[in-house]
């Protein structure tokens, strides 16, 4: 019976949604104050029908229900608790009703902490998320039900795919989901300043966390998929330009866009209608990541399983919410009043080529990732764009990027003389150039991007530094808007110092070992000292061992594994890792080689933490400046 | 919205018209996507054997290392020959199609286990039942290279002359079988 009642919740939820749309946007053009004032407690009942049901499938997990479909499908009675809890969303239909939990949430959030806000606007806002939930809860109560039966029930299922029974891979799909879904909020705000016919500062101030915090949480969900594929997929690499990643990847990027152009519009009102178009642009590109990955239009190691039926569905309503939006835009937005003028020497002007720049990367990487589909559909043969592309293009568009970022906060708004921040920046440009040389003779192998690694690195922190230090001269506060700009540009040169000196000074050795031999890579020496048998909750696994010493000393015993899961498949591989703030260690297991001996991986990883922490200290960044008091006053000064 | 602010022109009109372009053809190349999203062939490169000689092969038995055997052994009639291996999953899913199709002796069904351990072939085998004429191990994936396999299972119609006339890659289905295999071999047997 439960699985019935958690359709049931689903289909309420449904026409709770279509409440919450139609009443309220039809109220807030006609000046119904009862009409509008249905958003509110509609959303709520949203998050508790949605809640209702999400929580009746993980029932079904936990108790293992494998009479439901959706259960049988993606887990068996071997599969231990943790995992059954986090396989409510290994799959599609489970993902999508994550997708929808995320969505009520934003939704309700926005209806708990609108107070401030005119009626009609937040009559407007959670209208226009309502229609995204209809969007979404029809597509999946009609075609991706997660409570279908499966009659007659089997004996047991047939197992979460092992990639994803990790603790990691756990949080990472609900922190990106927060993220993408968060992008609604700017979106329906914009849609609703669009359907009023201009922009009040005041709105837009109130929305700017929420754009914040929706980059912050998909950043870290990026940075989870990214530790996820390096250490689970056992290549040793952490980002591959896959589609999947790309689908990610783009709304984060134009985000970041976002980011910078709300604030530009809410503090001089300058380039609103390009803000609009961007919230826009984030939210759509979210939804074209969610049919990339669900449609099966590409393919790609971790999407889900291809149906054109629900391709065809999320497609029509993508082009609905995407092509709507865009018709308003152009319909309305030359309506919008203009900012105040600004010079070409200003921060305004700094933030369009910041703007200018990561939009591009984003276009670079929808071309990079739609060009196979386009190949193919002229007939031009199957290709695939891979990271030389991407690689090249991303770092001609990123380097103008680092190399603007000091500039930024030292600039001051609408008119400034360029040469006193080129002045101000000029000795610490020389200082990093000559921590960039030291670097270049210091590096054992891979100078060329050791030195530009350090160079960006250094430039970027030094610059940041400098307008730390200009600002504690002249006795200025630290608003947390600040302090998060401070952070998460930091956090930029911290991901600058990952990602180009594990690239130039990574080094990986394929060797054959028999137990008791070593091998030196670097500092660093392994001791291979055999493989025994070990047997997991629902898998058995080969298991290596193998010392590892540094400078002599020893460092780590590394496990590498390969598992057979007991339900069949491939055999998964997981790399013994010892992290380390200046170097991973990397072991892997390969094949058996007959006389005991074994094929090995041995990666070191120099500054491969760096990316990551770095993507950290941008979410925090972005975190600490969503928490500005600034943002919630927005009563007092309206009257 | 009481007092709009004064009007301004529009957006250019070549930017809307480059715009809704660029919208439509993305739309379309979806609309392509997904249609083709369903078709079993979509990642299939064309085989460039398709036509030509079945590449040479002499590999052991795997019920038998001793025992080698090759392509040239199978000359004189045609065969199907299908690559797969125990940890491939989706070898598993069409299993059950092709002991259907062994089971109707058509052709002779070769089974060319790609990678894998012998002692996780043979039991393998023992679980799901052995539909195969013979198998042969290639364990380094010597030979699939030649036969330009991207993964497993790939299934290749093999006639009498020693020409691949046929390609699939992905489990067969009973549906490719019906479509696709059956027709190819209609017309090999009309022709013999």
């Amino acid at each position: 019976m439960l699985p019935e009642l958690g359709q049931i919740l689903l289909v309420l939820a449904l026409l709770v949604a279509i409440l919450q749309s139609v009443l309220p946007l039809a109220g807030a053009q006609r000046g119904n104050a009862a009409w509008m004032a249905v958003a509110r407690p509609a959303s709520y009942a949203q998050l508790v029908l949605v809640a209702g049901a999400f929580a009746l499938l993980t029932w079904a997990f936990v108790a293992q229900d494998f009479s439901v479909r959706y259960v049988a499908e993606n887990s068996n009675s071997l599969l231990p608790m943790e995992f059954r809890f986090m396989a409510v969303w290994g799959s599609h239909e489970g993902s999508l009703l994550l997708w929808v939990l995320m969505l009520t949430v934003w939704s309700a959030a926005v209806a708990l902490y609108s107070r401030a806000l005119p009626e009609t606007v937040v009559a407007r806002v959670l209208g226009v998320i309502g229609l995204v939930s209809i969007c979404f809860l029809s597509f999946m109560v009609f075609t991706s039900n997660p409570f279908d039966r499966l009659l007659p029930a089997p004996a047991e299922g047939r197992d979460l795919n092992p990639l994803l029974q990790d603790r990691g891979m756990m949080i990472h799909p609900p922190m990106l989901y927060v993220g993408y879904i968060g992008f609604v909020v700017p979106f329906a705000f914009a849609i609703a300043a669009l359907l009023d016919g201009h922009i009040d500062v005041r709105w837009l101030r109130w929305s700017r966390p929420w754009t914040n915090i929706a980059w912050a949480f998909l950043t870290v969900g990026i940075l989870l998929g990214s530790w996820w594929a390096y250490y689970e997929l056992g290549w040793g690499g952490w980002w591959f330009w896959d589609p999947v990643e790309n689908a990610s990847f783009m709304p984060w990027l134009v985000g970041a866009a976002l980011i910078h152009s709300q604030a530009a519009t809410e503090k001089r009102g300058s380039f609103n209608s390009w803000t609009l178009l961007l919230a826009i642009a984030a939210f759509s590109l979210s939804l074209l990541g969610a049919f990339l990955v669900r449609s099966g239009v590409l393919t790609s190691v971790h999407s889900f399983a291809a149906d054109p039926a629900r391709g065809l569905f999320i497609l029509a309503f993508l082009a609905l919410v995407i092509g709507g939006s865009l018709l308003l835009y152009v319909l309305r937005a030359p309506r919008l009043e203009d900012g105040r003028p600004f010079a070409g020497a200003s921060r305004e002007t700094l933030l369009l080529l910041n703007n200018l720049l990561l939009t591009a990367a984003c276009a670079m990487v929808l071309l990079g990732t739609l060009y196979p589909l386009l190949a193919d559909a002229l007939g031009l043969g199957k290709v695939s764009v891979g990271p030389p592309y991407f690689g090249l293009m991303f770092v001609l568009l990123m380097a103008p990027l680092v190399a603007l970022i000091p500039f930024g906060p030292l600039t001051k708004w609408q008119r400034d003389n360029l040469g006193k921040p080129l002045k101000m920046l000029l000795p610490w440009a020389g200082l990093a150039l000559v921590l960039a040389a030291i670097a270049y003779f210091m590096a054992p192998q891979g100078r060329l991007k050791t030195a530009a690694g350090v160079l960006a690195a250094a430039w970027v922190t030094l610059g940041t530094l400098r307008f730390i230090w200009t600002r504690v001269r002249a006795n200025g506060r630290f608003t947390p808007e600040m302090t998060g700009m401070i952070i998460a540009h930091l956090g930029v040169a911290v991901f600058l110092v990952g990602a180009l000196l594990v690239e130039a000074q990574n080094v990986l050795r394929e060797v054959a070992m028999k137990p008791g031999q070593t091998v030196e890579v670097g500092a660093y020496r392994f001791e291979f000292q055999g493989v025994d048998e070990k047997e997991g909750p629902n898998y058995l696994s080969d298991r290596g061992h193998v010392q590892v010493f540094h400078n002599d000393r020893p460092l780590a015993l590394l496990h590498p594994e390969k598992r057979a899961y007991a339900s069949g498949g491939q055999v998964m591989t997981d790399a013994g890792i010892h992290a380390g703030v200046f170097a991973d260690v990397l072991v892997s297991l390969g094949e058996p080689l007959g006389d005991d001996a074994w094929a090995l991986r041995l990666h070191v990883k120099p500054f491969v933490r760096w990316v990551w922490a770095g993507a950290l200290l941008m979410a925090l960044g972005g975190l600490v400046t969503a928490g500005d008091r600034r943002f919630r006053r927005v009563r007092e000064k309206s009257e | 919205m009481s007092t709009p602010p004064p009007r301004r022109p529009g957006l250019p009109p070549v930017a809307i018209v480059i715009g809704a372009l660029f919208f439509i053809g993305l739309v379309g190349l979806m609309l392509y996507g997904v249609v083709r999203s369903g078709a079993s062939d979509r990642d299939v490169l064309p085989s460039a054997l398709i036509g030509k000689p079945a590449p040479e092969f002499v590999l052991p038995v795997l019920h038998d290392p001793s025992v080698q055997f090759g392509a040239a052994d199978l000359r004189g009639a045609p065969y199907l020959i299908n690559v797969w291996g125990s940890w491939c999953a989706a070898c598993r899913d069409e299993h059950p199609v092709l002991t259907a199709f062994a089971q109707t002796k058509r052709v002779r069904v070769v089974g060319y286990n790609w990678r894998d351990e012998p002692e996780d072939a043979l039991r393998w085998l023992d679980r799901y039942g052995n539909p195969f004429f013979v198998v042969v191990a290639d364990k380094e994936g010597r030979y699939a290279l030649d036969w330009g396999v991207a993964g497993a299972p790939e299934s290749f119609l093999v006639d009498a002359q020693g020409q691949v006339r046929w390609k699939f890659t992905g489990p067969l289905t009973d549906e490719v079988v019906k479509t696709q295999l059956l027709p190819v071999l209609d017309t090999l047997e009309r022709a013999q």
